[in-house]
């Protein structure tokens, strides 16, 4: 019996190119099971548009419609551009921390700020992994990578709190380890208007977890021990939240999108 | 070819009195722009101020993005969505476009960008001319390919070449750059906005196979036609090196094949693709090459040698790229010696250099800043007159 979720890729290129053991895995599965119980049997109504580095995979090649794989950093200009000239269609954009918080970080803070009708997906695996594993925006402080031999001296950036203060309508993180509330975040997101980024914390067996000498499971179960709720993150002392992962849902309103935004300054 | 579409917000045909910016804005819209996307930057700033105001009015969209990055990807996105989308910049500007310049070139998506050249390098001089973008318009970004650079000299040709700068875009599923200047773009002078009958329009040639059947990118064709999205044709559009489906591959053959056609697309069509002026260079012993606002003095210099006896005509390339060197190289056949002037300090020249072998080609170097009089013209016509 073929896999239900086949009908969402295209069939020449699966398997995927993904390492084993790679949480992007993970975050396709949600992702498809969100669509499943949206009830889209295509994706006929869908646009998807990735920059480069492997998360920017997931639908170039991969994922069953049309889809533009374009520069990195740059989806989400691309995805404004094709959202405006198409507004009925549903545009998403997936990228990595590198792609999207880093070389693109400034698209994402003024596609937040305009509450422009997009989705976006980022998958945080805190380092540059289809390079070699260098340092990353994400990178905890302290981590060594390829590029941070003697440890991280930089503090990272906590993208869903920018985007959440830069105005976007939803904003959740979790890690793979959390998977029915990444999949409950995804369809919550599909089904809004406006901006909504949803970030999915997920091991690289290749350029992060064997550095630490974690096994995928493993490291999976210590993003899930490490992980604190963003109700309760808020007792913490700002030092120990920089040792936690901050999962939830760090915004979710319902102010009018860019698109709505166009007609109420053109109807004054 | 199709018809303007008649929209009563478009500029009606008549005689008008505009800036070559706006022209340029008036030109797009007829064309069929309905996307604009763009960063302020000095001098091009008039023709993203016009389109704010005009593109609502025909139904399209403006946008202001937060980089010049940004502008030209969104235009790129525009375009795949099935609208024909412009933007506008000058240098600094269009040296951050570079990269999305290639990946049009390379998913072969159509995009007009008009760039209004002003004095470099670097910040340079905002405010005053240059034509020193010559060579970055072709070399800019990295790897081979091949696009289109139309060289106006008028609002009148602000107006011309923008509308064919929208229909080889679309035809060939190229860029198109309409490299103007500070000058030009600023100029306020006679347009003439023909009856749109006259007007020639060109839209994308669309798929004629199934979903199932189509190849995005076959090499059956040398211009394949374009699905884009929300059609049900699943395009896959990446810039990474693709097969005629469109997926990635490092296969050296289907590289070479798509590397080779998105070349010979422009290469082998170049005679019909390039344009350009000559006046009185029938019988001349020195053709001055110049083009946008150089070429405006270097004709009244020629008029002047002429009056004096000298035999001195002009050669206007309306194209820089493709350059139309068949013809200089007619027009020198007869050992006519060549005269290059341009606001740098020698790019076009290289060009003529490479095409001209017979004879004698001189330069006349210029910075940024100013346009040469035809009287400083006209004196080096007077240095380097075969005697």
């Amino acid at each position: 019996m073929k896999h239900p979720y086949l009908r969402y890729l295209r069939p020449e290129n699966v398997p995927t190119v993904f390492c084993p053991g790679c949480g992007i895995g993970i975050v396709m599965k949600a992702l498809f099971q969100a669509f499943d119980e949206l009830g889209y049997e295509t994706l006929e109504e869908f646009v998807f548009v990735s920059g480069i580095g492997c998360s920017a995979w997931i639908p170039s090649p991969h994922i069953l419609a049309d889809s533009v794989h374009t520069l990195h950093g740059r989806a989400i200009p691309v995805a404004t551009g094709i959202k405006l000239v198409k507004p009925d269609l549903n545009v998403l954009v997936i990228g990595g921390d590198g792609d999207i918080a880093g070389i693109g970080g400034n698209h994402l803070l003024h596609a937040a700020r305009r509450n422009m009708d997009l989705m976006v997906i980022m998958i945080n695996n805190q380092v540059y992994g289809m390079t070699g594993g260098q340092l990353a925006p994400t990178t905890p402080y302290g981590m060594k990578t390829t590029t941070t031999p003697y440890g991280n001296p930089e503090e990272p950036m906590d993208t869903c709190d920018i985007v959440a203060s830069a105005g976007a309508n939803y904003v959740a993180r979790w890690t793979v380890g959390h998977y029915l509330q990444l999949k409950d975040a995804f369809k919550k997101a599909m089904e809004k208007q406006g901006f909504r980024f949803v970030e999915a914390v997920s091991q690289c067996p290749s350029r992060v977890s064997s550095r630490i000498g974690l096994s995928p499971a493993d490291h999976i179960k210590y993003y899930l021990r490490n992980s604190v709720d963003i109700r309760k993150a808020e007792e913490l002392l700002p030092e120990e939240r920089m040792e936690k992962i901050i999962v939830g849902e760090y915004v979710d309103r319902n102010k009018p999108g860019y698109l709505e935004k166009i007609k109420m300054v053109m109807r004054r | 070819m199709s018809k303007v579409e008649i929209d009563n917000r478009l500029l009606k045909p008549g005689v008008y009195f505009m800036r070559g910016n706006d022209a340029s804005v008036e030109g797009a819209l007829i064309a069929g722009c309905r996307f604009f996307a763009g960063y302020p930057i000095t001098p091009s700033n008039e023709i993203a101020t016009l389109m704010s105001r005009r593109l609502p009015q025909v139904g399209g969209i403006y946008m202001q993005f937060e980089d010049e990055i940004g502008s030209i990807m969104a235009v790129l996105g525009a375009s795949n969505g099935g609208v024909k989308s412009m933007t506008a910049t000058s240098g600094p500007g269009f040296s951050l476009m570079q990269e999305a310049i290639g990946l049009a070139a390379m998913t072969e998506t159509p995009a007009v960008i008009v760039e209004v050249q002003r004095g470099g390098p670097s910040t340079g001089l905002p405010t005053q001319v240059g034509q020193g973008d010559v060579m970055q318009v072709k070399w800019g970004s990295h790897g081979d390919y091949e696009i289109v650079a139309y060289l106006p000299n008028s609002p009148q040709e602000m107006f011309d070449m923008t509308i064919k700068a929208f229909n080889t875009a679309w035809r060939y599923r190229v860029p198109v750059v309409v490299l103007s200047d500070q000058m030009i773009g600023h100029m306020r002078e006679k347009v003439v906005v023909p009856p749109y009958e006259e007007i020639e329009i060109v839209e994308r040639r669309r798929p004629e196979e199934s979903p199932e059947e189509f190849l995005p990118f076959s090499n059956k064709y040398l211009i394949p036609p374009m699905a884009v999205a929300g059609e049900g044709y699943r395009i896959h559009v990446t810039g990474l090196a693709h097969n005629e489906k469109g997926y990635p591959t490092t296969d050296y053959e289907t590289v070479r094949k798509l590397v080779t056609r998105l070349v010979r697309k422009i290469r082998d069509n170049e005679r019909d693709i390039a344009e350009y002026e000559e006046f009185m260079a029938d019988d001349a012993k020195l053709i001055i090459v110049s083009f946008g606002i150089t070429s405006r003095s270097a004709k009244k210099a020629v008029r002047d040698a002429r009056s004096k006896g000298l035999k001195v005509g002009l050669f206007r390339p309306k194209t820089a790229w493709p350059f139309p060197y068949w013809r200089l190289q007619e027009l020198t056949n007869n050992g006519a010696d060549v005269l290059v002037v341009e606001i740098n300090m020698g790019q076009m020249y290289r060009v003529v250099r490479e095409h001209v072998r017979s004879s004698e080609v001189y330069n006349m170097p210029l910075t940024p800043g100013a346009c040469p009089s035809p009287e400083d013209i006209y004196k080096k016509i007077e240095e380097v007159y075969p005697r």
